[in-house]
């Protein structure tokens, strides 16, 4: 099965939902004249990455009942949709989000896991944690979302995959930092070298949506990227620049790959439980 | 002294990009098009002039040269180089009248003094050029100086945005060569020129070239002073940089804001700068 992907690495306004609803609707329009099935946002694409104070302002609930999830999910009805807003739950309590919109229906809403709260992150300071790692279906098969820190640990992508998982979302809001004598800097090659390493030892397709523009003083560096199963670069978007990344991928490697290389077919998810939950055990003593 | 300079070897294409994007970004936000700017005829402000302009475009970034009386000719000179190389437009409003009318009330005064009230003047100057010719005022200051406080505090550090703050002297000379920017500015050692003959390295005590390599290891590598030690560089010297880091951190940091309310700007009062941006 042929799946066209439209990655919008885009620069969104800080603070300023409006401004970026109408810049994915646009943005929409112009991935499925182009001919795409799905298009990723990076995260928080509604309103930009460090929204601080401007958290409870910025939430909505992820329902028809929210003017600007209505938009989204009627766009949805032309073009499947991974979109990155701040959540807010019943209870008043706030998450980075990501959310899966198809046929004017939101199939799944991620919660990031792993919210960065050192060096120049705060994030744990603003959010609570998401607690779920699940694996949902689309019309292109099973697919799972993570959103920037969630991927620079390895269970969360493990979990997904043994979910069922063959297609992995990743969006971010990726600070560029690093700058040394390589031409790319050093965090953006850990990145690179970390969505490879999914591709390949899980022989998935990675899918990543990365952001650029300027808040204060931190770039975005871009790079949007898709990863095929055998851990190589399909396409990769600019750097720092915005950019609408078209690119047509064949999920039909994913079975290929498999049928060459069963890492799938030979992974012992039991064995992981059981050795955990003994470590587990062992630690709580 | 050991010689680690390799390490902080920057790409300077990466380093070019981010930084007039950067610039760009934040003229844009403050609903501006224009940059203004204090040209010494040093290193630095020739740096952030060169990446003002491939950011903005030479027309749109006014240069200032705010001579005082005992500054010498040849910084003029240097700066004029700038100012030709680039075709960047061009304002002279020496100093020295308004610094005089203070400097002459006290006979005694020290040069410490002296070159805070330069560097404060400037900064009026710059800040009334910014409103006169719609332009954003560029710092031009460098990771060394601004981490060793070696700088004026609301003198050059009063500035709207740090295009080259987090780049070590270093690195300010690779970019620099890389813009190629007028030789005789990258040749020459480094002075605020205050008073004939002053250098950056003499009044410092030690050259740019070691402190940065210290700096390298303790700010972006984390080392300890122990193992910055281990190294090879001489214990006193390691103990003087970090002391002089330490006691110059006011200069970086806003004013502390005496906590009473439930809510207090700096405390918990959180937003980004660019949050009001356009």
């Amino acid at each position: 099965m042929r799946l066209t992907v439209a990655l919008a690495q885009m620069y969104p306004k800080l603070g300023d939902i409006a401004h970026n609803l109408n810049r994915h609707l646009t943005l929409a329009a112009e991935a499925v004249a182009q001919g795409a099935d799905l298009l990723v946002f990076p995260e928080l694409s509604l309103t930009g990455y460090q929204v601080q104070d401007l958290v409870p302002e910025l939430a909505i609930k992820a329902t028809g009942d929210n003017p600007t999830f209505h938009a989204l999910l009627d766009a949805s009805r032309q073009i499947d949709m991974m979109v990155g807003f701040v959540h807010e739950d019943r209870r008043q309590r706030f998450y980075t989000a990501a959310a899966y919109l198809s046929r004017g229906e939101c199939l799944h809403v991620h919660h990031k896991l792993y919210l960065p709260t050192y060096g120049m992150f705060d994030e744990g300071r603003y959010f609570d944690q998401g607690e779920q790692a699940r694996a949902f279906d689309t019309r292109f098969g099973r697919f799972g979302m993570l959103i920037c820190e969630d991927f620079w640990h390895m269970s969360p992508a493990y979990l997904l995959w043994q979910d069922g998982a063959d297609v992995l979302l990743f969006q971010s809001a990726s600070p560029g930092r690093g700058l040394d004598g390589d031409e790319r800097l050093a965090d953006l090659r850990w990145v690179e070298l970390v969505n490879q390493a999914y591709g390949s030892m899980f022989t998935n397709y990675v899918i990543h949506c990365n952001r650029v523009g300027y808040e204060d003083g931190k770039n975005f560096w871009g790079g949007s990227s898709i990863v095929d199963p055998n851990g190589e670069f399909v396409t990769r978007g600019h750097y720092f620049d915005e950019n609408l990344i078209i690119q047509q991928i064949d999920l039909n490697d994913i079975r290929r790959t498999r049928a060459r290389l069963p890492l799938l077919r030979d992974e012992r998810p039991e064995l992981v439980h059981r050795e955990l939950g003994r470590i587990l055990h062992r630690n709580g003593e | 002294m050991p010689d680690l300079l390799h390490r902080l070897n920057i790409n300077t294409d990466v380093g070019r990009k981010i930084i007039t994007g950067f610039i760009r970004d934040q003229v844009q936000k403050a609903g501006m098009k224009r940059a203004v700017l204090g040209l010494s005829g040093g290193i630095d402000s020739a740096l952030s002039a060169y990446l003002s302009a491939d950011a903005l475009g030479a027309e749109n970034v006014l240069c200032v040269r705010m001579p005082y009386k005992s500054s010498a000719q040849a910084s003029l000179d240097d700066a004029q180089l700038v100012i030709d190389a680039l075709g960047l437009p061009t304002i002279d409003l020496p100093i020295t009248p308004m610094a005089d009318a203070l400097i002459e009330r006290f006979p005694d005064m020290s040069n410490l003094r002296k070159g805070n009230i330069m560097a404060r003047l400037r900064m009026v100057t710059l800040y009334d050029q910014s409103v006169a010719w719609g332009g954003l005022v560029m710092g031009t200051s460098n990771k060394t100086e601004f981490l060793l406080g070696y700088s004026t505090i609301y003198g050059d550090s009063g500035v709207a945005i740090q295009p080259i703050a987090d780049l070590y002297k270093a690195q300010v000379r690779q970019l620099a060569k890389a813009m190629q920017i007028p030789q005789p500015l990258l040749d020459k050692a480094p002075s605020a020129d205050l008073w004939e003959g002053q250098t950056d390295e003499g009044e410092l005590g030690f050259t740019y070239n070691d402190v940065d390599q210290v700096l390298f290891l303790i700010v972006d590598e984390r080392y300890s002073l122990e193992e910055v030690v281990e190294e090879g560089f001489d214990r006193a010297f390691v103990e003087k940089v970090w002391k002089r880091v330490k006691a110059n951190h006011f200069k970086r940091t806003m004013p502390n804001i005496c906590k009473l309310s439930r809510r207090t700007i700096g405390h918990d009062f959180l937003y980004l700068r660019d949050f009001t941006g356009r």
